[in-house]
Parts: C-alpha cells; sequence; structure tokens
C-alpha cells in the first residue's frame, strides 16, 4: 500500500509539472475517430515544425474528448495560461497555429473553438469556454472525465486524477459491502438491457466454488456505435480498475476483457495498461497488500456480433463457435469452465470506480429515480455535431438530438436507438425521457448507444430491411426462428423497398416479426425485429407508399428511384456524360442532356459530378414518382 | 509458411483449446489468410481435429480461407455510413472490379471486403483502403482513386 502512496505522490508530481509546464504543450487528440480524420498528419506536422524552428514543447498523444465532427483536435496550452482548443486542424493549418502562436506569441482566434481556462475559470476575448460549446453544456461527463485529457498510455496520469481510489476504497471494505454500495447506487447495465449489476453480482458471490471468473464485454458488435471503444482506448484504466472492483465483490481471481480484433490501438492500449498494472503491483496476488489476488486476460475476438450475448461470448473464450446456450443455468451459476461468471459491459465497469470513490448518493444526483447515473451515446447519421456523448439518464430525446447534436441539416424524421436490437422512433416520442423504461414502452431500447438521427432523405423501410440484413447475416443458426424468420422478412423487406409487393405482405411481416421475437433462443433473434416492429408502428404511412404508390418519398430505395435531369438547369457541360459508366448520358456541348433509363444503373457519379463539380449545375435530381396501382 | 514460422507463432501459447481463436488470429496476421496446411498444424499442436478448427473458423466472419489481394478495399457498412450512402460505394466497388464483397479480383490487385463499422461514424461514409481510412467518400473519388490504382 505504501508503495503505492510513493507512487501516487511521484504521478501528481509529474502531472502538476506537466499542467504548470515551463515549455508550451501541445495535445493532440489520436483515438481513432482523430486517426481517421487525420491526427497522425498533424502530429507529424506539429513535430517537424517545432524541429525547423527550434522550439521547445511537450507533445502529449490524449485520447477522444468527443466532438467528432470537430476531429482532429489539437490544443494549445501555453505556460500560466488557459489551454485553447484548435478543431479540423490539417497540417498546414498546424503550422500556422503553432507559428502564430507559440513564436509570435498571438492567439490565431479563427482556427481556435474553445478554451478550458485555468482551474476551470478564466475568459478570453472570442474563444468561448470548451464546456460550454452547445454539444458539451449540457453533458455531464463521469465515465468519460479523463478521455481527451490523460495520456492513455501513461499510468501516472491516471493516477494523478484519482486514479485507483475506488479500488483502494473497495479493498478497504468486504466485497459485501461493495454489492451493497452499487446496490444503492442503482447502477445498471450498460451493454442495454439493465439488468441491476448488484443482483448479478449477489448470485455470483453466493454461487459455489472458490474459482470464479469476472469478464468484461467489450465486443461491440453493433454498427454505428464505438462508445466502448473509444472509452478503453481514452481511459483503458477506468474500465480495469472497474474490473477489479467487480472482480473482488464477486470474488473471482480470473478476469478476461473480451474485445473485438478490429480495435487495434484499444488492445494495445490494454496490454500496455495491464503492464504498467503489474509493475506497480495492482495486477498480480495480494493487491496493494490485500488477499485480493487477480489476473487479466486479453482475449480477441473474431467478428461475430452474436457473442456479445453472455454465453455466446463464453463459447469463443473457450475456443469454440460462439453460439449461445438456452438459460438456465445463467453464467452467474455456471459460466466459463462451467464456474461462475459475471460479465460486465464496459461502461458499467468504467462507472464503477467513480461510484466506489465518492460513494452512492453522489452518484445518484444524476439521473432519476429507479434510472440513477449517466449513459454515453454514439450520436451519428443526419445531424450537425455528431460525436460520442454523456448524459444524465432521464434526459430527453429532443435535448440531445437538437441541443447537444444541433438537429439535423434537412427536416428531422426520427431516431433509431439500440442499433439491430433497437427500434426507430418518430419525431412525436422525442419528448420521452431517456430510461430503461420509457425506451422500452416506446417500442425501443436504450441499447448500447448507438443513436442514429435520420432526416427527410433516409428512408425508414430502406432502414429496416439494413438491419435486417445485418441481423440475418449474423444469426448463429442455431434455432430456426431466428435462422429462417430474419431471411424471410428480408425477402419481404426487399419486395416492398423494390415496389413489387402486396398489401398481404404487411401483416405478413407483422406475424412473423411477432413469432421470431417471442420463439428465438436468445436476444440476438429476440430483439432482431425490433427494427421492423417499431418503424410498422411510427411509420407505417411509409410503408403504404411504399406498396401503394410505389414510391419512396426519400428517394433512397433504388428501384423506386429514375436519375432525371433537369432542362431548366442544366448547362451542357458534359461533366455526367464523361463519368457516366454504362454510357446512359446523351447531349452536345452546350445542349440539355438526357438519360437513358435503360441503360442507367443508378451509380449516383452524375448526382454527384452534377452537385459537387464547379461547372455543373445541380441539373441531375433523383426522383421517386408515384405510380398507383 | 515454414514449421519454424508456426512454432514461432505456437511458442505464445499453452495448447489449449481456448487458445484457437488467438491463434488463428496470429496465423491470419502473418500469412494473410488460413490455409489448409496452417489448419494441419494447428490440429497437431492443439490436438483437435481439423473439422473442428473449420467448423471454428468459418463461423467469424474474421477469417478467410483464400489468399488475399494485394489492396485491401474496406467498404464500411455501419449504420451512419449507410444512411450517408455507403452502399453506393460498394456497389460502386464491385461494379469497377467485376467482383461481389468478399471476392479479390481477377488480377488479384484488389481485395474488397465489408466491414460492420470502423467506428469513424462522424466521417460518414468511409472507406478504408490498406489500413488508411478515407472520409466522406463519394462514388465518383473512389472511382477515380481506384482507377490511380490507389
Amino acid at each position: 500500500m505504501n508503495d503505492l502512496a510513493a507512487r501516487i505522490e511521484t504521478a501528481r508530481a509529474k502531472w502538476d509539472s506537466l499542467n504548470n509546464s515551463k515549455v508550451p504543450v501541445i495535445y493532440i487528440g489520436t483515438a481513432t475517430c482523430g486517426t481517421a480524420a487525420g491526427a497522425l498528419d498533424v502530429l507529424e506536422a506539429v513535430r517537424t515544425t517545432l524541429k525547423e524552428n527550434k522550439l521547445k514543447a511537450k507533445v502529449v498523444q490524449v485520447g477522444c474528448i468527443g466532438p467528432c465532427y470537430l476531429e482532429p483536435l489539437m490544443d494549445i496550452k501555453m505556460p500560466g495560461e488557459a489551454r485553447v482548443s484548435y478543431a479540423s486542424v490539417t497540417p498546414q493549418t498546424a503550422r500556422a497555429i503553432i507559428e502564430e502562436q507559440l513564436i509570435k506569441g498571438k492567439l490565431p482566434l479563427k482556427y481556435a473553438v474553445g478554451h478550458f481556462g485555468v482551474n476551470g475559470n478564466g475568459h478570453i476575448d472570442g474563444i468561448p469556454k470548451f464546456f460550454e460549446l452547445p454539444m458539451l453544456r449540457n453533458q455531464v461527463r463521469l465515465v468519460l472525465r479523463n478521455c481527451g485529457f490523460i495520456d492513455p498510455e501513461d499510468i501516472d496520469h491516471y493516477l494523478a486524477n484519482d486514479g485507483y481510489a475506488g479500488l483502494r476504497k473497495a479493498l478497504e471494505l468486504s466485497p459485501e459491502e461493495v454489492i451493497e454500495i452499487v446496490k444503492d447506487a442503482g447502477l445498471r447495465g450498460r451493454g442495454g438491457a439493465g439488468f441491476p449489476t448488484w443482483r448479478k453480482w449477489e448470485i455470483c458471490r453466493g454461487a459455489a466454488g472458490t474459482d470464479k471468473y469476472m469478464i468484461c464485454n467489450c465486443s461491440e458488435g453493433d454498427p454505428g456505435a464505438f462508445m466502448n471503444r473509444s472509452l478503453i482506448e481514452s481511459d483503458p484504466h477506468a474500465v480495469l480498475e472497474g474490473l477489479q472492483i467487480a472482480a473482488y465483490a464477486i470474488g473471482a481471481s480470473h478476469g478476461y476483457v473480451y474485445i473485438n480484433s478490429d480495435y487495434n490501438l484499444a488492445i494495445s492500449r490494454l496490454l500496455k495498461a495491464t503492464e504498467q498494472m503489474r509493475e506497480y503491483g495492482l495486477l498480480g496476488d495480494n493487491i496493494l497488500g490485500s488477499d485480493f489476488s487477480f489476473d487479466v486476460i486479453v482475449k480477441e475476438g473474431a467478428g461475430a456480433f452474436v457473442c456479445g450475448e453472455e454465453t455466446a461470448l463464453i463459447g469463443s473464450i473457450e475456443g469454440r463457435r460462439g453460439m449461445p446456450k438456452s438459460r438456465p443455468p445463467f453464467p452467474a451459476i455456471a459460466g466459463l469452465k462451467g464456474k461462475p461468471t459475471i460479465i460486465n459491459n464496459v461502461e458499467t465497469l468504467g462507472a464503477l470506480p467513480n461510484i466506489l470513490r465518492n460513494g452512492a448518493d453522489w452518484y445518484k444526483q444524476f439521473g432519476v429515480q429507479g434510472n440513477y447515473g449517466t449513459k454515453t451515446f454514439s450520436l451519428v447519421g443526419k445531424v450537425r455535431r455528431p460525436g460520442l456523448i454523456e448524459v444524465p439518464l432521464g434526459i430527453k430525446l429532443r435535448q440531445i438530438i437538437f441541443d447537444i447534436g444541433g438537429g439535423s441539416w434537412k427536416p428531422f424524421k426520427g431516431v433509431q436507438t439500440g442499433g439491430p436490437s433497437g427500434g426507430c422512433l418518430s419525431e412525436e416520442s422525442l419528448d420521452i425521457p431517456v430510461e430503461y423504461e420509457s425506451m422500452k414502452s416506446a417500442g425501443s431500447i436504450m441499447g448500447s448507444g448507438g443513436m442514429i438521427v435520420m432526416d427527410e432523405d433516409s428512408c425508414v423501410v430502406d432502414l429496416a430491411l439494413y438491419f435486417l440484413h445485418f441481423t440475418q447475416n449474423e444469426s448463429c443458426g442455431k434455432c430456426a426462428p431466428c435462422r429462417v424468420g430474419t431471411h424471410h422478412m428480408v425477402d419481404i423487406l426487399e419486395r416492398i423497398a423494390a415496389g413489387k409487393s402486396r398489401m398481404e405482405d404487411l401483416s405478413q411481416l407483422q406475424v412473423l416479426a411477432e413469432t421470431v421475437a417471442r420463439a428465438s433462443l436468445c436476444g440476438l433473434g429476440q430483439t432482431a425485429p425490433n427494427p421492423v416492429l417499431t418503424t410498422l408502428r411510427h411509420f407505417r404511412s411509409e410503408y403504404l407508399t411504399h406498396i401503394k404508390e410505389k414510391h419512396c418519398s426519400a428517394a433512397a430505395c433504388k428501384e423506386l428511384v429514375e436519375y432525371e435531369i433537369d432542362p431548366a438547369k442544366c448547362n451542357g457541360c458534359q461533366r455526367c456524360v464523361s463519368i457516366c459508366p454504362t454510357e446512359a448520358i446523351s447531349g452536345a456541348k452546350a445542349e440539355i442532356h438526357k438519360i437513358d433509363q435503360y441503360r442507367c444503373i443508378k451509380c449516383k457519379a452524375c448526382y454527384e459530378v452534377c452537385r459537387y463539380d464547379p461547372l455543373a449545375a445541380d441539373a441531375v435530381v433523383i426522383t421517386s414518382r408515384r405510380n398507383a396501382s | 509458411m515454414t514449421d519454424q514460422d508456426y512454432n514461432e507463432i505456437f511458442s505464445g501459447f499453452k495448447g489449449e483449446e481456448s487458445d484457437l481463436i488467438t491463434i488463428l488470429l496470429r496465423v491470419q496476421e502473418r500469412l494473410g489468410y488460413i490455409s489448409k496446411d496452417a489448419i494441419k498444424h494447428i490440429s497437431q499442436f492443439l490436438r483437435i481435429s481439423e473439422n473442428q478448427i473449420y467448423g471454428v473458423a468459418s463461423f467469424y466472419s474474421k477469417y478467410r480461407f483464400t489468399e488475399p489481394g494485394k489492396k485491401c478495399v474496406k467498404v464500411c457498412m455501419g449504420t451512419a455510413c449507410h444512411v450517408h450512402g455507403g452502399k453506393y460505394l460498394s456497389d460502386a466497388v464491385g461494379w469497377k472490379l467485376g467482383i461481389s464483397i468478399g471476392q479479390v479480383s481477377p488480377d488479384h490487385r484488389f481485395d474488397f471486403r465489408r466491414v460492420n463499422c470502423l467506428g469513424c461514424c462522424a466521417l460518414a461514409p468511409v472507406v478504408e483502403i490498406d489500413n488508411r481510412v478515407h472520409a466522406r467518400m463519394m462514388v465518383t473519388d473512389l472511382e477515380e482513386m481506384m482507377s490511380r490504382g490507389e
């Protein structure tokens, strides 16, 4: 214990010296989202600019702070001044910013988006506070508190920010007392189902045997969701600390982190973090001088959505096909290798250090009765400010989409929550609070945190088809309702999207969806029809126009649209003629062009050229005609 | 891969059945795919049948059993990319190369894959070519890049 106290002392000194550095500090967000936007090129440019100008500065790579639409983000903190954040940085602007701020000593206001103040206070003319930007103002960052601030590869940064204080607190208590605190805090599973965490733990704690397993579920296979990956990339120790607290509570001495093998950066950061923990005596036998011994194995999955299901995940860790088993016995009684096992989501574990450190009452000030705490969401789709957000439970969907996300560019149509297991909600449902029960009664689910906003250019039939395609692909094939049912649902939806369906199809789809939901073995099949059921409930009229009028109002269903040239706008620039892969467009220079519908393969190339080429005149339009049958 | 390469990979494992998925991943990282020969070697090391290994490997979408093409074009099929028109991109790649998802172009230059989500939804639609993510792609950009052989 004393050993760690000394290390914390050094870590704090290191952290303070970084914050009060005599030389400028440059922070660059290099998590996967930042890297995709070009953060590594910016990093390279920063290093060369510093070198060329013989400037002294510290460069720190941090994780993701959330507003993905501003990536790549670069922050500069001059000695004694506030840290200022610059958005959408390119190698060229990075160079300009450094020259302006580090050499000339001026603030390049036109690139700045926000500042972090000095100890939370301070004012800079022309730059708002970062956390008062519209996207961040309504957020409450508990799980993501360190993301974007600490170097995720340096355990000292985590220690200096109250890292492992939750674990130390837990080790002072008995496991039963830890469970009691988590029960009192009302923490529920953040993987989506919302099962009370403490109840699962209690069952496992009471199960016979001494060999127990604690697993962190970072399978995160649903498309459009990246909360867990982002958390592990930006603050891996928070998740590992949570894993240890949970392991201590249930009496487990072996832990696994089951992670999607595509998450390369997250995996390497986890491995580095566990290495550092071993060095600091935070893993292994008798951790911090207590009786608690624990070790972690990072286990990669190999790309199967169904492995997010507990029994399938266990199968995958054991080296088998990831197929779910019927329950009971529940994993809490007989899981991995037949031993009692608890599987918690990354975010559930990420919340634990905060709860243990600050107590249940502190945690309960966030959220509402029965739904305490916060939830992270990846807010994406047709929204103005996409990104990773954390909000208190009980917030209205409208606040998330319009206040934080800034609404959609074109008129809003709906929001899809919970990924392939969730549902689509329409404008009328926007005033329901984001709670496990209310989301369920609206037909959707809270889900693990994917939130996709749709505008009038998105077609709900197309989206339902997309999700059913996905679940049909990912169905493991063990039980017939899921294997065969999803296949038939895809068939029907494809017919509707192609304008080849009849009214009977709709009732058949409804019956089939209800059957699959009721008869499937595991959560994948039981929730697979949700996208269809909710769209049938909230957007029935769109299905009807597809069936009766062969019309797709969003012009997204390929079979129901035609590409046409608006003769009033066409200036005869011939850009579309040359780009068309099937030579479907004809027309001499300066004459109005024409599209041959028989040759057109609807690849969208002419549409793009006509929109984005400076010579062109927005003349190509995609239209869907109404044909009454 | 030689016997020595396999031994190198196997040296990090105890030889338990639960190591199978990770071993397959390591082999694929080195070789690019899971060959018949690899399955034979793994079978001997873990002392489980080749059928069982193939059964497990074919369950997971990550593993492939044919030699990959030189350039890997991965089109993101995530929800955010889908609503931003990602399917036009995969149609364009398929049309351009004359192959469908999961196949290799006849000249072995391109490898056409889909991914469920690359997790950069704010940049949608995205395409990953040889581990580099290209943001806000359009059909015309993609065709041009592929024509240039990038």
